[in-house]
C-alpha cells in the first residue's frame, strides 16, 4: 500500500520587505489524494506553491492547518514512508554514489554487508553499477539524478515525492530519465507524487494532473492513457497526448476548456 | 538508455582526464626558488652595504645560525617554544572547531555565545600578557594559554562562518532521511564546512606564532623569544635574525602540511573549485 493525502493544507508565512510585513497565502486549503501505485504530477505557474505543497507532504515544512496523510495515517514530520527525490539531486559532495545510496539506508538503521547489497541493488536498478565508486562532481547531472533517485527508492518508502526531478536536465537527458522512470515505476508499482511545470513531461508520466494556481488546487485532470505506457517517443505521437496537454495548458493559464 | 549512459559517462572521464592533465610550462616550485634565489641575491648585495647593527645578510644570519646550532642553543629553544605552541594550538583546534560547528547551527547558542568570539577576536591579547603570566607563571602555562588565545578566535569564526554556509538543500536531505540534529551535524555540516575549518586553521598558524614570540619577549627566559630579544639587546642583529627566519621558514612548512592534510580529507574540494590557475 501506498496512498498519500493532502487535506485541506494551508500555508501562509509572514515575509518582511523592509519595514512592511505581508502575510503570504502560499498554499490555501489545498486537497488531493495520490492513489497507491498511481503517478500524479503537481503542475502550474513558479510561486503556485505546488513545490511548498510537495515540502509540506515530506514534512520538510509544517503546515499552518491541514493535515497530510500516508495510508490513511497522519503524519507530522519526515519519515522512511516517503522518499524525497530533490530538484538538483543534492547528493553528498564527499561520498561516492555507493556512499550517498547508503547514505539513506543508515538513516534507516540498516549495517553491515545488507548496507552493502542493498545500495548495489538500487545502484544496478538505476543503470550506474558501474560507476559506484565516482564522487557527484565525476558524474554527469543525469547520473547524479538516477544516484538521487536510487538513495530515494532504496529505503523501500510508500511514497517517492519529486521536486521538479528532471527539471534542471538539458532536454535529451530528461527525455531518457522519464522513459527510465516509467520503466522504474512499471517495475516497482511505487506511488509517486511529482512537481513539474513541463506539460510534457506531466503527461507522459502521469495518470493525473493536479493543477494549481495562487495556492489553490484548480484542477484535476485525467489523463486517458494506458498503463504500462509505451515510450515516451510513441506516447507523444497520440491525439491523447495534444488534447490532454492542451487541456492542461488552459487550466494552467486559466482559460475555459472550449475545444473549438 | 544504458547507451547514452555511457557515452555520456565516456564523454565525461575525457573530461576529467583534461583537467588532470599535466600544463606545460616551468613546474610551480620552480618558479618559487628561482624568486627564492634572487630575491636573496638582492638581500646579500644591499645587505652588505649596511651597518650591521642597523641590518644583516643572507650570509652572516647563516654563520650565525651554524653557531646557534653547534652551541645547541638553537635546539634547546626550539624545543622550548614548539612544546607549548603544539600544545596550545592543538587545544585551540580541540575547541575551536566543535565551538564553532555549535555556535553555527544552533541559533540559540549562536545569540548566547556568538558575541564573545567576535568580540574575542578583536581582544588585544598583547595587553593581557602580564596578567596572564600573574596567573600561570613565566613557563610553560602561560605560553600555551597565550597560543591558544590567539589561535582560538580564527579557527572557531572560521568553523561557524562555514556551517552558515552550508546549503540548506544538504540539511534537507538529512531530514527527509530521518537523521538526527547530532547525525546532521557529523555527516553532514562537519564534512560541508571542512574547507572552512581548514582555512581557519591555516589563518591561525600565523597568529599562533605571532603569540608564542610574544609571550617568550614578554618572560624573555626561553625559547626562540628569549633569542631574539637577548641578541637584540647585545646589538647582534644577524644573530637575532636567525629565530625569525627559521620561525617564518617553519610557518610556511606548518602551512604547506595543512594544505596537504587538507587535500587528503577533503579532495572533492579541490576538484569543485577546479584550482586550476595561470
Amino acid at each position: 500500500m501506498g496512498e498519500v493525502s493532502l487535506i485541506d493544507v494551508t500555508k501562509h508565512f509572514t515575509l518582511r520587505v523592509g519595514r512592511e510585513a505581508h502575510t503570504v497565502r502560499a498554499l490555501e486549503g489545498v486537497s488531493f489524494t495520490v492513489r497507491d501505485g498511481e503517478i500524479v504530477a503537481l503542475i502550474g505557474p513558479s510561486g503556485c506553491g505546488k513545490t511548498t505543497a510537495l515540502r509540506i507532504a515530506m514534512g520538510l515544512e509544517t503546515a499552518t492547518a491541514g493535515r497530510v496523510t500516508v495510508d490513511g495515517k497522519e503524519v507530522r514530520a519526515c519519515g522512511h514512508d516517503r522518499g524525497m527525490v530533490f530538484q538538483q539531486a543534492e547528493l553528498l559532495p564527499w561520498l561516492t554514489a555507493q556512499e550517498n545510496v547508503e547514505f539513506g539506508l543508515e538513516m534507516k538503521g540498516m549495517r553491515g554487508e545488507l548496507l552493502h547489497q542493498t545500495a548495489r541493488r538500487y545502484l544496478e536498478l538505476v543503470g550506474l553499477q558501474a560507476s559506484s565508486n565516482r564522487r557527484p562532481y565525476q558524474l554527469s547531472g543525469g547520473m547524479q539524478q538516477r544516484v538521487g533517485i536510487a538513495r530515494a527508492l532504496a529505503i523501500d518508502p510508500k511514497v517517492l515525492l519529486m521536486d521538479e526531478p528532471f527539471g534542471a536536465l538539458d532536454a535529451q537527458t530528461r527525455e531518457g530519465l522519464q522513459a527510465e522512470l516509467l520503466d522504474l515505476h512499471a517495475r516497482t508499482q511505487k506511488t509517486i507524487l511529482f512537481v513539474t511545470h513541463d506539460l510534457d513531461e506531466a503527461v507522459v508520466l502521469a495518470d493525473r494532473v493536479v493543477v494549481m494556481r495562487e495556492g489553490r488546487v484548480r484542477e484535476t485532470i485525467p489523463v486517458p492513457l494506458p498503463r504500462p505506457r509505451e515510450d515516451p517517443a510513441t506516447v507523444r505521437g497520440r491525439p491523447e497526448f495534444a488534447t490532454t496537454r492542451y487541456q492542461i495548458w488552459r487550466a494552467v493559464h486559466d482559460l475555459p476548456v472550449t475545444v473549438h | 538508455m544504458a547507451e547514452t549512459a555511457d557515452r555520456s559517462s565516456l564523454a565525461r572521464s575525457a573530461a576529467v582526464a583534461l583537467t588532470t592533465e599535466r600544463r606545460s610550462g616551468m613546474p610551480r616550485w620552480q618558479i618559487t626558488a628561482i624568486s627564492l634565489a634572487v630575491m636573496l641575491t638582492l638581500w646579500e648585495i644591499f645587505g652588505r652595504q649596511i651597518n650591521p647593527v642597523f641590518g644583516s645578510y643572507p650570509t652572516a644570519i647563516a654563520a650565525a645560525f651554524w653557531d646557534l646550532t653547534l652551541s645547541g642553543e638553537l635546539e634547546k629553544a626550539l624545543i622550548q617554544s614548539l612544546q607549548p605552541f603544539c600544545v596550545g594550538f592543538g587545544l585551540a583546534i580541540l575547541v575551536g572547531v566543535p565551538l564553532g560547528l555549535v555556535i553555527g547551527r544552533f541559533r540559540a547558542v549562536e545569540a548566547a555565545i556568538g558575541i564573545y568570539v567576535t568580540a574575542g577576536y578583536a581582544m588585544p591579547l598583547v595587553a593581557l600578557v602580564p596578567l596572564l603570566m600573574l596567573w600561570l607563571g613565566l613557563g610553560f602555562a602561560v605560553k600555551a594559554a597565550v597560543v591558544m588565545l590567539m589561535s582560538l578566535f580564527p579557527i572557531c569564526i572560521n568553523s561557524w562562518l562555514g556551517v552558515t554556509a552550508v546549503p540548506k538543500s544538504l540539511i534537507d536531505v538529512g531530514k527527509s532521511f530521518v537523521a538526527s540534529d547530532q547525525t546532521i551535524l557529523r555527516r553532514i555540516v562537519l564534512p560541508a564546512t571542512l574547507p572552512y575549518i581548514m582555512a581557519g586553521i591555516r589563518l591561525a598558524v600565523g597568529r599562533g606564532v605571532v603569540a608564542m614570540i610574544i609571550a617568550e619577549f614578554f618572560t624573555a627566559l626561553s625559547g626562540l623569544g628569549a633569542v631574539i630579544i637577548n641578541s637584540a639587546n647585545n646589538f647582534d642583529t644577524a644573530r637575532m635574525f636567525v629565530p625569525v627566519v627559521v620561525l617564518m621558514v617553519l610557518a610556511t612548512a606548518l602551512n604547506a602540511l595543512i594544505g596537504a592534510i587538507e587535500r587528503r580529507v577533503a579532495p572533492w574540494q579541490a576538484e569543485i573549485a577546479g584550482r586550476d590557475r595561470r
